[in-house]
């Protein structure tokens, strides 16, 4: 019986853990530093298997971020990643007011988060297909519906300028992603002490007064993550320019992760300078990520840390008074 | 006073709900343009591309589609296959590791579960080209393989199953359990995870549609067109081959939005609610 008591589980944690450490080893460790390996080689080719270090290690780096078309990829996801987000949160906000109006309860919430969630389900390719579709020349959907409407006189060749393509994959991306970001602001709202409300009541503030001076400040760290996890979202931004306008009009909707796609996997297999942008998308991503995990700390294991600092800040100013007295 | 509270309101509600119609007639009205164009002719597209009205032309379309390369049907498998693998592969490995991290005292529990939170968000973007080499030498490039196996590790999915487990998995059951004599591995299957199931409803759907959509992966690895999976298909369609079908590539589009659709209708209240967990937690 004594000997029971005292068998130790602890391996269990090991042994556990085993599978998710040997196949994350496998298949996203060693991918990653073979990436980077592959960054200071010469490695190109369709099937070619054998590659050597170059003389000039960073060549690859220093070529890719000269390379025109790296930076205007890098350029083309941030604007696109702005015009997106920048409405997408406000949308968000506004609708998270409206759904969380203690003063105006609305009906149908329910019902309007399910129907702003949908986009966000579907298959990306197939909505970036479909919008390529919508916005057809001569014959398209929307052409059909501007030029009924009188706003244009003839249809609009949507897809070959630079600005409106560009247009429409921020308004695609923002279509998709704005109910999630309500959904998540909402339950986050939800999660306020609603004490803090009912004495904002008292004090007779109005609605939007609440919302800016009580909600929006007990949403920060969600905003923060939405904010970061967008970012990184906007940076590995491919299925939706890759498959509306395969990155063009000249190349105005190339992101990063298209750029990547098409140096090493069409063309001329460039994987040594794909394995380069890969490497400083990489480090773009890691220190964002090092924010949000800095944000996503175990919030109970900083309180009692900061229980602990007070605590001993208290000892030290009573030991302080007693030597005092 | 009282009047103009009233109007106030009154101003509030026209305003919201407007605003809230018209996002959910955006919402739709794609789809809906898609759904019927999808049973028009290339006669009456071309005539106006803009009507809500089903017209007669969908075995007609089907027919168009089908005789040339776009395959749904092959397509549909594939996914299935694979985005079904996938979801079993996550949700039980993500159950079992965030087990180890929440059950037992090990010394490399913390360091672990940090190195979990920080992997978190690497895309397989920044390790494709690795990815891509290695499965080509050891001849995994289209072979399912390849993208079912690194599933059995999903950082998120470890962070999402963790949490759960704090809060709900009382650990007396599991000492109880060992009092009877039940090994740790049975103990894992036939009494935690039953616990679990709710977590792992919630996780399943969200990675089996991520895994259904994902486009990426799938377009490098998968180069054979018998391993076609849904969103490599769909980009057939806006290939030379469908020019002017354009019922035919609306018909292609519903096709592959319609299982989704109608999946999401049936779970949207366990999605939502997935989705709004997703953010508490984090």
């Amino acid at each position: 019986m004594k000997q029971r008591k005292n068998v130790s589980y602890a391996k269990y944690g090991y042994i556990f853990s085993l599978p998710f450490i040997i196949v994350f080893l496998i298949f996203s460790l060693y991918p990653i530093f073979y990436t980077a390996v592959i960054g200071f080689t010469d490695y190109k080719g369709l099937g070619v298997t054998s590659w050597h270090f170059l003389d000039n290690p960073f060549q690859n780096f220093v070529t890719i971020i000269n390379n025109h078309s790296f930076r205007q990829a890098l350029y083309n996801t941030l604007v696109i990643w702005i015009l997106n987000f920048i409405p997408q949160i406000l949308m968000a906000l506004l609708l998270t007011a409206w759904f969380t109006s203690r003063r105006n309860k609305m009906r149908g919430k329910g019902f309007f988060k399910v129907i702003f969630y949908l986009p966000n389900i579907i298959t990306a390719a197939s909505i970036a297909i479909l919008f390529y579709a919508l916005f057809g020349y001569p014959v398209g959907p929307v052409n059909s519906l501007l030029v009924k409407l009188g706003i244009v006189d003839g249809p609009v060749y949507f897809l070959i300028s630079k600005i409106s393509a560009r247009g429409i994959v921020a308004f695609i991306q923002f279509w998709m992603w704005y109910g999630y970001t309500m959904i998540i602001l909402t339950s986050g709202v939800l999660g306020i002490n609603p004490e803090i409300y009912e004495a904002a009541e008292i004090d007779g503030t109005t609605g939007w007064q609440t919302f800016i001076y009580i909600t929006i400040p007990n949403l920060k760290t969600i905003l923060l993550y939405v904010l970061i996890t967008s970012m990184i979202g906007g940076l590995n931004m491919f299925d939706i320019p890759k498959m509306f306008m395969q990155g063009g009009p000249d190349n105005s909707t190339l992101t990063t992760s298209v750029f990547i796609y098409n140096q090493a996997f069409s063309g001329s297999y460039l994987y040594n300078r794909a394995a380069a942008a890969s490497m400083i998308m990489f480090l773009i991503i890691a220190v964002l990520s090092g924010v949000l995990f800095y944000l996503m700390r175990d919030k109970s294991e900083i309180e009692l840390r900061k229980e602990a600092k007070r605590l001993k800040k208290e000892r030290l100013m009573i030991a302080k008074e007693q030597e005092a007295l | 006073m009282a009047k103009t509270k009233k109007k106030k309101g009154l101003l509030f509600k026209v305003v919201a709900y407007s605003v809230c119609i018209l996002l959910a007639i955006l919402s739709i009205l794609p789809f809906w343009i898609m759904f019927v164009n999808a049973t028009r002719d290339t006669y009456q597209i071309q005539q106006d591309a803009l009507s809500l009205i089903p017209s007669t032309h969908l075995f007609e379309n089907l027919k168009i589609l089908l005789g040339k390369t776009f395959d749904p049907l092959k397509g549909l498998t594939n996914s299935m296959i694979i985005s079904t693998a996938s979801t079993a592969c996550t949700i039980y490995f993500s159950a079992l590791t965030a087990y180890a991290l929440v059950a037992y005292n090990w010394k490399l529990r913390g360091p672990f579960f940090t190195f979990i939170l920080a992997v978190m968000m690497i895309p397989a973007q920044v390790s494709i080209i690795g990815f891509y080499q290695f499965m080509y030498k050891i001849g995994m490039t289209n072979n399912f393989l390849a993208l079912i196996l690194p599933t059995i590790a999903t950082p998120a999915a470890v962070f999402f199953m963790r949490q759960f487990m704090v809060a709900s998995l009382p650990l007396e059951l599991v000492e109880a359990s060992r009092i009877d004599g039940a090994s740790e591995f049975y103990t894992f299957n036939k009494i935690v995870l039953p616990i679990m199931k709710p977590a792992m409803a919630t996780q399943a759907i969200f990675t089996f549609v991520s895994s259904w959509n994902n486009l990426f992966l799938p377009l490098v690895l998968l180069t054979d067109s018998n391993k076609y999976t849904m969103p490599i298909m769909v980009s057939l369609l806006r290939g030379d081959i469908y020019k002017t079908e354009y019922g035919a590539i609306y018909l292609g589009l519903a096709l592959t939005v319609l299982p989704l659709i109608v999946a999401y209708f049936i779970l949207s209240k366990y999605i939502i609610e997935g989705v709004a967990l997703g953010g508490v937690k984090g």
